[in-house]
């Protein structure tokens, strides 16, 4: 019989439809993969009962003869940034730590509402804050793969949706929820193989998500295949009135209309991705993706975005601004962590709460907004970086009048060892390079495999398209993924 | 009015003063969640989880709060931005659970407008200043921090977390105690009018930041205090003069004025230092991301104005042109929006009971709401809102001494038994029997006898002292109980006389 957690989301829902195997049957196998694989440290909280909760409702629909959902049957993982009614959320946080929200995050509550079943919460960089998971107050995620030739190092599956990235490769879920704020759904893909779209923002609730940067933060689904993206976002996808930024569209059928023919299509190849000292197995990927694109029917032309090199230090201003504000929310009086040392004032409550309830890398990131938004450097900082994001976003609007999609790599590099780059946060903060950009012009954007390294480890190409073109980035993504034919996975060691 | 100054050592001072007027917006939801509103609940009833910032939740602007604004905005002919934002203004406080306001700094929704303040009561129309308004813009209020409930540890009441504010700055054109007085009084007349805002200082609902500097005359401005939450007109007068005279003397010991935030202790007359400029908080404003910018189109202008009532400076000169009141009474009619509205009720059940013009009835309308029954609600300790008696019930009262049913005096009696028992008058009147008569028979046989019973005054009235007419028409009157109709007892007496 075949392994049930080797199957995608569309083979588990299309089995669980033909009767090959029942709902309950796929949570069972998830879950113990989930309970077997406790070394990968990928989840905070395991809700088993949950997955099978929703399977034998699927089942009993199916026996009944009711009308299926889109997602019944398939049990998915939800990362710890989305409020999840009675079951703890803390943004992988202590300060949020025995935090049971008492409402179900919209974007969740779509899913569950769509038959999915959950596995339970997956870790992530504390706040959403971090591209390696080392921020997680947790402990790091730990990624399944290795590097080849006995080398035994524990890297990193990426982050900020780390446990996402890890748990989908180490075939622990189908799929799971990721938020993408300057990379950290496509990040954490590219380093373990998988593929994860971030789709427009506004495509999207952000409402019961915990708050990183509001004005990029943007929820999107990660799983092995571009069409298992399609399936998830769909349901994920739609206008929330409780979220004044969410757009007010309808939902395209991404699944039916996907198709990896190209003809017609112009792919934009930025010159300034492509700076000195470019990782040579990046750039061949890169090249290697373009042939295959070609490969697809579509034409190939060079584009400058000439304010790329901006992108990330004005990310680096804007999205700690909104942070230091977003979490100034989390002070010892109503909900979470409180530190309330003898004799203590309500000054000395907030100091102690919050120097206990956040990690290092929060706590940068809150001094570095509030530095920047403080008088006298407001306009120096802040206004300026708004006026670069403008800036950036124009280069993209003038680029799609030459291309409707943009094909560039993930990352910079490979997973690195952990602990290898925690010492020095700017190297860290360039693993953003190449995705920030779209986030900063509120663009969707995929990650998909293109293949592995010398080292045996996955690297990832991105496709950035129009406002509101998911389906041109996910036909383009489906495109490379027919050709790549990525079909690495870790070796279990866990 | 003469110039209001406060004489020092050194000469004379001038006091300017700028007004910041916080206005709770009258809305069922407050301004961006739903949750209810409801002055005096039990705390922490009306808290939704955006107003508590759990994590995740994200506001929603409040259309009708934005709507309100906007209509007050037209009231004092103020410019409309039609594009605004809303910013963050950050700080840490227990009663604020975001960690910041939403408010609007640098786009305010509301421009340059202005007000008109009379300085004369008795004159309306004599003195007349403009008050610029700076800009209005809408800002959530904080919760409260309940201090009495433990001996050690303070509460948290967040229902009035996230109500809807309107922030009023005025421009600094007042220059005296009686100017910022008649400032807000008109401002609470202007938002009871629009209803954008209850005006009930006493619960909250309006309070005032006032801004006090002094300087010679002609000088440039001096160093400003601003003195928080003031909630009420009398004291925002005590504010300044004690304020002004304050920075008077410490300008004329050597010293020099703070600019810091002060506080008013209504218990002992005077202000006293909160924070300095120092320690003042950075707020680190800056646009909201969880908000998109508020873009308004013509269409919901339209119905802003359209749904504008009768303002009140344009509804006391209708009362005084069309209605033909004296400037007095119009203003004093359309001080507030309450009695003007009873006003016209009763004006217009007069008319047409009367089958009058309303022009024809308002004067004696005006003169009776405003002695008599005003009179009356004095002695009773009620306001207009709860008279026992209804505009309709007043109107029949009138019409009765319009149409000769009954006299002025017998419409006095008439009154306090409406009042008594609630009774209508044409009813009283008909059983008490008080119909006034035109009887000639009856009041000339009076007549006969008072002239009789006094033969002494009526020699003394042949011999040219004509002011006795008075006397006889009162003893008639008196005799007739009041009853006879003042126009016939004249006539007969004086033909008698004759």
């Amino acid at each position: 019989m075949t392994n049930l957690t080797d199957l995608t989301v569309a083979e588990i829902r299309d089995g669980f439809r033909a009767g090959d195997f029942s709902a309950r049957e796929v949570a069972a196998a998830f879950n113990a993969n989930v309970a077997a694989a406790k070394a990968l440290n990928a989840f905070i909280v395991e809700t088993p009962e949950k997955a099978l909760e929703a399977a034998d409702a699927a089942d009993r629909a199916r026996a009944a003869g009711e009308a299926l959902k889109p997602l019944s049957g398939v049990p998915i993982g939800m990362k710890d940034l989305f409020c999840t009614e009675g079951v703890q959320t803390t943004a992988a946080s202590h300060m949020l730590e025995g935090f049971k929200p008492t409402y179900e995050s919209t974007v969740s509550k779509k899913l569950w509402d769509a038959g999915a079943g959950m596995l339970g919460k997956l870790n992530l960089d504390q706040f959403a804050m971090g591209s390696s998971n080392e921020t997680s107050y947790y402990g790091n995620v730990i990624s399944p793969w290795r590097r080849g030739g006995g080398d035994n190092a524990a890297l990193a599956p990426g982050g900020s949706s780390g446990g996402s990235s890890a748990a989908i490769s180490a075939r622990l879920c189908p799929a799971a929820t990721g938020t993408d704020t300057g990379g950290s759904i496509r990040q954490p893909a590219a380093f373990t193989g998988i593929s994860g779209i971030k789709p427009t923002y506004g495509r999207c609730s952000r409402w019961g998500i915990v708050a990183f940067a509001s004005s990029l933060d943007q929820a999107g689904p990660m799983a092995r295949t571009v069409r298992d993206n399609a399936i998830l976002l769909e349901s994920m996808a739609g206008f929330d009135p409780k979220d004044s930024t969410s757009l007010d569209l309808a939902v395209p059928q991404w699944e039916a209309s996907l198709s990896s023919d190209l003809r017609g299509k112009k792919v934009g190849i930025p010159r300034e991705y492509r700076p000195d000292g470019l990782n040579a197995e990046i750039a061949a990927l890169w090249d290697r993706g373009i042939e295959w694109l070609k490969d697809a029917g579509a034409e190939v032309v060079e584009v400058s975005l000439p304010h790329t090199k901006y992108a990330l230090p004005t990310y680096y201003i804007i999205a700690p601004a909104e942070a230091s504000s977003n979490l100034a929310r989390y002070d010892g009086v109503r909900y979470g962590q409180r530190d309330l040392p003898d004799g203590a004032g309500l000054q000395d409550m907030y100091a102690a709460t919050r120097a206990a309830g956040f990690g290092p890398e929060v706590k940068r990131r809150i001094m570095i907004g509030t530095y920047v938004l403080s008088a006298g450097f407001y306009d120096a900082y802040y206004t300026q970086a708004q006026k670069v994001r403008a800036l950036i976003a124009r280069d993209f609007d003038q680029a799609f009048e030459k291309c409707d999609l943009l094909l560039t790599p993930t990352a910079p590099s490979a997973s690195f060892a952990l602990g290898e780059k925690q010492a020095d946060p700017l190297a860290m903060y360039l693993n953003d390079v190449f995705t920030v950009p779209a986030s900063l012009a509120g663009l969707p954007a995929i990650a998909v495999p293109g293949g592995l390294d010398a080292q045996g480890l996955p690297l990832g190409l991105q496709i950035i398209g129009k406002a509101l073109d998911e389906q041109t980035v996910l036909n383009a993504g489906l495109a490379i993924e027919e050709r790549a034919g990525f079909a690495a996975r870790p070796e279990k060691w866990w | 009015m003469s110039e209001y100054r406060i004489q020092g050592a050194t000469g004379e001072w001038e006091v300017v003063i700028g007004l910041e007027v916080h206005a709770q917006v009258t809305s069922q939801a407050k301004l961006f969640s739903g949750a209810a509103t409801a002055f005096g609940a039990e705390p922490n009833t009306q808290v939704s989880l955006v107003d508590a910032a759990m994590p995740g939740m994200l506001p929603v602007p409040n259309r009708e709060c934005i709507r309100q604004a906007v209509r007050t905005g037209m009231a004092i002919k103020a410019q409309i931005n039609k594009w605004s934002r809303f910013d963050r203004k950050n700080y840490f406080y227990a009663d604020l659970p975001q960690g910041y306001q939403i408010s609007q700094l640098y786009h305010p929704l509301v421009g340059e407008g202005a007000i008109e303040i009379s300085l004369d009561e008795k004159n309306p129309d004599a003195q007349v200043k403009t008050i610029g308004i700076e800009r209005i813009h809408v800002e959530q209020d904080a919760g409260k921090l309940m201090h009495d409930q433990h001996p050690t540890r303070s509460y948290v009441d967040l229902n009035r977390s996230g109500v809807a504010l309107m922030e009023i700055v005025s421009k600094p054109d007042m220059r005296s105690p009686a100017e910022a007085g008649a400032y807000l009084s008109k401002l609470r007349t202007i938002l009871r009018y629009v209803g954008s805002c209850d005006g009930n200082m006493d619960q909250g609902s309006m309070r005032a930041d006032v801004n006090v500097s002094v300087r010679k005359p002609g000088e440039p401005f001096g160093t400003r205090t601003e003195t928080k939450n003031v909630n009420s007109v009398r004291f925002v007068m005590a504010v300044v003069e004690h304020e002004a005279s304050r920075q008077v003397d410490v300008l004329e010991a050597g010293g020099k004025v703070v600019q810091e935030t002060r506080l008013y202790d209504p218990d002992k007359n005077e202000t006293r230092s909160m924070r300095s400029k120092e320690d003042a908080h950075d707020y680190r404003y800056f646009p909201d991301p969880d908000l998109l910018p508020l873009e308004l189109d013509d269409a919901f202008l339209e119905e802003c104005r359209q749904s504008l009532p009768e303002l009140p400076d344009a509804k006391r000169q209708r009362y005084e042109q069309a209605l033909g009141l004296s400037a007095y009474n119009a203003a004093t009619l359309t001080a507030d929006a309450d009695t003007a509205r009873w006003f016209e009720a009763l004006l217009a059940e007069g008319a047409r009971i009367q089958k009058k013009s309303e022009g024809e009835v308002a004067k004696a309308s005006a003169n009776w709401l405003l002695s008599e029954l005003y009179g009356a609600l004095n002695r009773l300790g009620k306001t207009l809102e709860e008279s026992p008696v209804s505009p309709e019930e007043g109107a029949e009262l009138l019409a009765l001494i319009a149409d000769g049913t009954i006299s002025g005096t017998i419409a006095k009696q008439v009154f306090e038994i409406m009042l008594e028992t609630g009774d209508s008058a044409p009813r009283i009147v008909e059983e008490k029997g008080l119909k006034q008569t035109s009887d000639t028979g009856a009041i000339e046989a009076a007549v006969a006898k008072v002239l009789a019973d006094n033969a002494d005054k009526v020699e003394q009235y042949k011999a040219g002292k004509e002011a006795l007419f008075g006397f006889f028409v009162g003893q008639t009157m008196k005799a007739m109980q009041g009853k006879a109709n003042p126009q016939v007892v004249n006539e007969l007496i004086r033909k008698a006389l004759a």
